[in-house]
């Protein structure tokens, strides 16, 4: 076990936790940010510079401070260590610099962006950047790619995260065919030759996706996530766990995702066929609305019918009725 | 039961000879109402005359059209979002191969549409409008009708006319000059 300090508060973690984890184990509004390390994908982390902490102190035995801001996602802990995150200015005026690099060749086209509303650039941009730009170049720009007929690639939004070769590496044990091709300002994502992924579970890299690069077709421009609904929901499925978030306009299921957890992470991978192919609340399961977070944009406007126990409501008026029998509340359960 | 020390105790006097005397009080309160016919009126004789608007006025919605003539909007829902009355509804569509002089990005409003009997014309859907694409203009009012379905005004009603002559940048009509600059800009 190794007992750290992180932004004064101290804790103890078992030995080889990174400093990240260790944070998320605190919780709350500490927690460095991430945008290319995930959980649930071996080796991730440590390429988007969000998550930087100045170490102020090494260990016990060597107490001399980090000399440079270390990446918290894959920077393991050791006893005694100091890091500050939150409480150190130099961090948060490193995490601006951080914010305006990605910016960088990000295109500010989140009005016409399908993650819009549920971007982790988007927030990480919001709450540690600036809201004006230096940058005066032109944008890197990328020819679209067509890589088949569920997934849309958009390249130039892409913020070279890894988490999609990642997930498509270890979904798609051995048949990998999407990676990262050219280096630099030139690397890009990309299937060998143009390849479709055609795994049952290539789908995933639509959640794991921190920006719009890669978002769904089946959902392009249909509507905005604050105006849709997200509802708990699973099916059996013989390929994947079957728990997902259905996101509800009206009585239309418009899109399909994984369910995740505070930090945006996928708790379990879902198959093609639920995300794509089954779009029926027939289909499905109700388990009952999914958590948002109150200060997300998804939450905005969301009235609800107060939930009518018609049985304990004796004199409902008639067009009360009436209306509940033409529009009725979705039902918890079959 | 006394609660404040304001109450006053009203003294019931018999009038004096010259209330009763009735005349002098008609007289007075008859030259208070001929004085008034010869101030200024505070009325306007209204469809003939209308009154000066404020230079901040916000009134009938304009969806804006960029300087060459391609719709600015793009459905990105902010201004239903932020729209406290929950006037505004819009459908968003894929702008296809040769529609690039119609619409200014790859997304555009297929359909928008604001109920202008819900509208409190609070200004805050041209605020949040990230493509100055939505104006409340400061000369035009919402004008009265007779059925409730006219009041829901789609984009044949919104969208600002292309011709240049029809135009006008902050509710004032473009003159014939500046009218021909955009022209030329537009061929």
């Amino acid at each position: 076990m190794a007992k750290i300090t992180f932004d004064g508060i101290e804790i103890e973690v078992p030995d080889g936790t990174t400093i990240m984890n260790a944070a998320r184990q605190i919780g709350g509004s500490i927690v460095p940010p991430a945008m290319c390390y995930y959980t649930p994908l071996k080796g991730s982390g440590g390429k988007c510079r969000a998550c930087l902490v100045k170490v102020a102190a090494g260990s016990a035995k060597d107490p001399r401070p980090m000399p440079k801001l270390v990446a918290s996602c894959i920077t393991p802990v050791q006893d005694g260590m100091v890091v500050e995150n939150t409480t150190n200015d130099s961090v948060l005026d490193v995490r601006k610099g951080i914010v305006e690099m990605l910016l960088i060749n990000h295109p500010l086209d989140c009005p016409v962006c399908d993650q819009a509303g549920e971007c982790d650039l988007q927030n990480f941009a919001f709450e540690h950047g600036l809201s004006t730009t230096r940058y005066e170049e032109e944008r890197r720009t990328f020819e679209k790619i067509d890589i088949g007929p569920l997934i849309q690639l958009h390249m130039t939004r892409c913020i070279l995260c890894y988490r999609c070769v990642y997930t498509a590496d270890q979904i798609a044990q051995g048949d990998r065919v999407h990676g990262v091709l050219g280096r630099g300002d030139a690397a890009e994502i990309g299937t060998y030759i143009e390849n479709i992924i055609d795994n049952d579970f290539s789908g995933n890299v639509i959640d794991v996706c921190p920006v719009g690069a890669l978002t769904d077709k089946t959902w392009r421009f249909k509507s905005r996530v604050w105006f849709t609904k997200p509802v708990d929901a699973h099916r059996d499925c013989p390929k994947c766990s079957g728990n997902v978030v259905l996101w509800y306009k009206g009585n239309e299921v418009l899109r399909t995702t994984a369910r995740k957890d505070q930090y945006g992470e996928v708790k379990e991978w879902i198959c093609n066929e639920c995300r794509f192919e089954k779009k029926e609340t027939s289909d499905w399961t109700i388990e009952g609305p999914a958590h948002i977070d109150r200060s997300s944009v998804i939450s905005a406007n969301h009235y609800e019918l107060p939930v009518l126990n018609q049985s304990v409501i004796a004199d409902l008026p008639a067009s009360t009725q009436r209306e509940l029998e033409k529009n009725p509340p979705l039902k918890l359960g079959n | 039961m006394q609660l404040t020390n304001r109450a006053k105790v009203l003294e019931k006097k018999p009038m004096t000879l010259a209330e009763r005397a009735y005349l002098p009080a008609i007289f007075q309160g008859l030259s208070i109402t001929m004085r008034h016919f010869f101030m200024k009126k505070a009325t306007v004789r209204y469809p003939e005359e209308v009154r000066p608007f404020s230079g901040f006025f916000r009134g009938l919605h304009v969806l804006k059209r960029d300087e060459l003539g391609r719709e600015r909007c793009t459905a990105c829902g902010l201004c239903a979002v932020s729209c406290p009355a929950e006037a505004i509804t819009m459908v968003a569509g894929e702008r296809k191969k040769g529609e690039e002089g119609l619409y200014r990005e790859e997304k555009y409003a297929i359909s928008y549409e604001i109920n202008m009997l819900r509208c409190i014309f609070c200004g805050l859907c041209e605020e949040a409008c990230p493509k100055a694409a939505i104006y409340l203009q400061p000369d035009k009012m919402a004008p009265p009708r007779y059925e409730r379905d006219e009041f829901v005004y789609g984009k044949d009603r919104l969208v600002e006319p292309v011709s240049p002559d029809e135009r006008s940048v902050k509710g004032i009509q473009l003159t014939p000059e500046q009218a021909d600059k955009l022209r030329a800009r537009i061929v």
